[in-house]
């Protein structure tokens, strides 16, 4: 008997409308948890797809063995220092290039503003160029860098869309893709000046992780993680802009202020991405889209469930990349392209894209 | 109504262009004043109600909240006391109507914080305010249009403002959500002396629910006073340019329009024009 009311418990407190814990009563909420969970056991299975599979099969069982006991040299080698380091680092690049998608398209209230659309990553590409070319001493530096270069590309399409008065979400977009053409230009101009130099910049400029190792994630991490954290503190502010500019003045507001913010977290996160993982488009446009989908527009399950979204679209696609089609190794910024455009599309044609502004 | 200044505007002036400026705005709001500001479109009624809210700066002339001139107060300090529920076009706005009023506690938190119990009281109040119990989880754009502005306006009371503006808070409803809206306003004014501040069209409405008048034209203030004292012939045809005839509800003056006037004068420009034209 006990264990049936146990069961049943939860069933007819479904059916009353008005629940007593306020929590439950909204219908969205179970949805919502039940989303985040799933991207979550998708993350962790993408993860461990990425470490089993290669060239070398290594099973389940042999990559726990080579972690813990380091028994087989060999597996454990390309386990701990091939695959691991890897997986890790594109879980960091998907979660960072997703969330700062979701957060501009907030900040410039446009469904388009993607990071490699609105020209963001374009400016961290530009300044990652000219550093990987120019001053290849500096190299440690290259996040930050690329941090700049995207900061100084947001802030640019910012105030080029507040020139003659409104900011309507038709100009912000099509000064995001003036900027992202110039900045192109100036990316290629300075490949073409520096072509005898170039062959270092063309692995990375392709958009992949391959050959990532260790020294990368270990540049990732510290900026990744801050700026996750620190977007935990964005979902407020990414709300209240929702409501509209005026609506968040009147509720005491700095709409400016916090504009700024989520601008430069996106370009850090951005910035962040690109330092190790070069161009790689889609991510920041289409999870972000998917995540609201599922969840919604409000940025407290918007941000999670798009950092573990796109956690799982890098780990899957480049596990698919480097495996798929042996022994071509292809760049994930292309499969993500390949896979990214019909399924966009797909989403449109469908109609089920809820404009998130 | 006691005989406390809790709003002031001073001289208030803003040009923006030739053909629309706001110039010489000054009155007082008592407190527990329920003010209607009426006038034809274009008059610069919700202008002045931005220019009360710091939404736009005046060129010249001040704003006093509670005897403090608002430009030189933080957004968030005139949030706790002030506000406005602006015309909302909420169609794109995906939450549920709790998560819209826990907004409403936005001006008492920090950029780190989040709602807590004691904001809990406050969102309480404004849901069993607006009788949104019923419906607090569902989504916004599930709603009709009455019940999607008493949630807009609990937004507002989350804030527990001494004077909430609303801009047109009846329009595109129908009428018996229109006196919904209305009864709601009221009781907010006499059971929690919130001051009311409204722009309304249906002038009727506005003599039924208003202690007092403001009447706006071109961008500045023609006539003020209660109902009673402002209903007359003249002032139709002054503010509206329309002729009308008043007659009284016991109390409440109520008014029905006969003709415009507008339409004779331009007959008689385009006549004047047409002489000038063939005279020329």
């Amino acid at each position: 008997m006990t264990i049936l009311t146990v069961i049943l418990k939860p069933l007819s407190k479904r059916r009353e409308p008005e629940g007593k814990n306020r929590e439950d009563a909204d219908p969205r909420k179970k949805q919502r948890w039940i989303v985040l969970t799933l991207a979550a056991v998708l993350l962790f299975l993408a993860c461990i797809y990425g470490l089993v599979t290669g060239s070398v099969s290594i099973s389940l069982s042999e990559v726990w063995s080579a972690m813990i006991d380091k028994e087989n040299a060999l597996h454990a080698q390309i386990v701990y220092d091939l695959r691991l380091p890897r997986v890790l680092t594109g879980l960091l690049v998907g979660a960072s290039l997703a969330v700062a998608g979701a957060l501009l398209q907030g900040v410039m209230r446009n469904p388009l503003a993607d990071p490699g659309i609105v020209g963001v990553s374009a400016g961290a590409g530009l300044v990652a160029v000219v550093m990987m070319i120019l001053f290849p001493a500096y190299l440690y530096l290259l996040p930050f860098g690329a941090f700049i270069g995207a900061l100084l590309a947001a802030l640019l399409i910012y105030v080029l869309a507040a020139a003659g008065g409104s900011r309507s979400p038709y100009k912000i977009i099509l000064s995001g893709i003036a900027v992202n053409s110039l900045l192109g230009a100036a990316m290629t101009a300075v490949m073409v000046l520096y072509s005898d130099r170039v062959q270092a910049v063309l692995p990375w400029l392709a958009g992949g992780l391959s050959g990532r190792s260790w020294p990368h994630f270990s540049m990732i991490l510290p900026y990744a993680s801050i700026g996750l954290l620190l977007s935990a503190f964005a979902v407020r502010h990414a709300n209240l802009l929702l409501l509209g500019d005026e609506v968040a003045k009147l509720l005491g507001h700095h709409v400016q202020r916090s504009r700024l913010f989520l601008i430069i977290l996106s370009a850090f996160l951005a910035g962040a991405a690109a330092s190790v993982a070069g161009l790689i488009g889609f991510v920041g446009l289409v999870v972000p889209h998917i995540s609201r989908m599922l969840v919604g527009n409000d940025y407290k399950f918007l941000l999670p469930v798009s950092a573990l979204g796109g956690a799982f679209l890098v780990v899957f696609a480049d596990t698919a990349a480097r495996s798929w089609f042996d022994p071509i190794e292809l760049p994930v910024g292309i499969l993500l392209s390949f896979l990214g455009a019909p399924f966009f599309l797909y989403l449109l044609h469908k109609g089920g894209m809820k404009v998130g502004k | 109504m006691g005989n406390e200044v809790v709003l002031t505007a001073e001289q208030l002036a803003l040009y923006r262009s030739p053909s629309f400026s706001i110039d010489e705005v000054t009155f007082e709001l008592l407190k527990g004043d329920i003010v209607s500001i009426v006038g034809a479109n274009g008059s610069g009624k919700s202008t002045v109600l931005r220019l009360l809210t710091k939404l736009i700066d005046p060129d010249s002339g001040c704003v006093l909240l509670d005897g403090r001139q608002i430009a030189e107060m933080s957004r968030k300090v005139i949030a706790q006391k002030l506000t406005m529920l602006p015309q909302v076009h909420d169609h794109h706005i995906d939450l549920t109507v709790y998560d819209l009023i826990k907004h409403g506690r936005n001006p008492y938190l920090k950029w780190y914080e989040t709602t807590d119990e004691g904001d809990r009281q406050a969102i309480d109040f404004a849901v069993s305010a607006t009788n949104l119990e019923q419906l607090k989880y569902r989504p916004l754009h599930s709603l009709s249009g009455g019940e999607r502005q008493r949630a807009w306006i609990a937004m507002s009371l989350a804030q527990t403002p001494e004077i909430l503006l609303l801009d047109e808070p009846t329009t595109y409803l129908d009428i018996s959500h229109q006196l919904e809206v209305m009864e709601l306003i009221r009781r907010l004014n006499k059971e929690n002396g919130i001051t009311i501040v409204m722009i309304l069209h249906d002038l009727n409405q506005a003599a039924k629910y208003s202690h007092r008048l403001i009447a706006m034209k071109n961008g500045t203030i023609v006539r003020q006073g209660t109902p009673g004292e402002m209903f007359n012939k003249e002032f139709f045809k002054e503010v509206f340019e329309i002729d009308a005839t008043i007659y009284h509800d016991e109390e409440t003056p109520f008014f029905i329009p006969r003709s415009s006037l507008l339409k004779q004068r331009s007959e008689k420009k385009a006549v004047a024009g047409e002489k000038i034209i063939s005279g020329g």
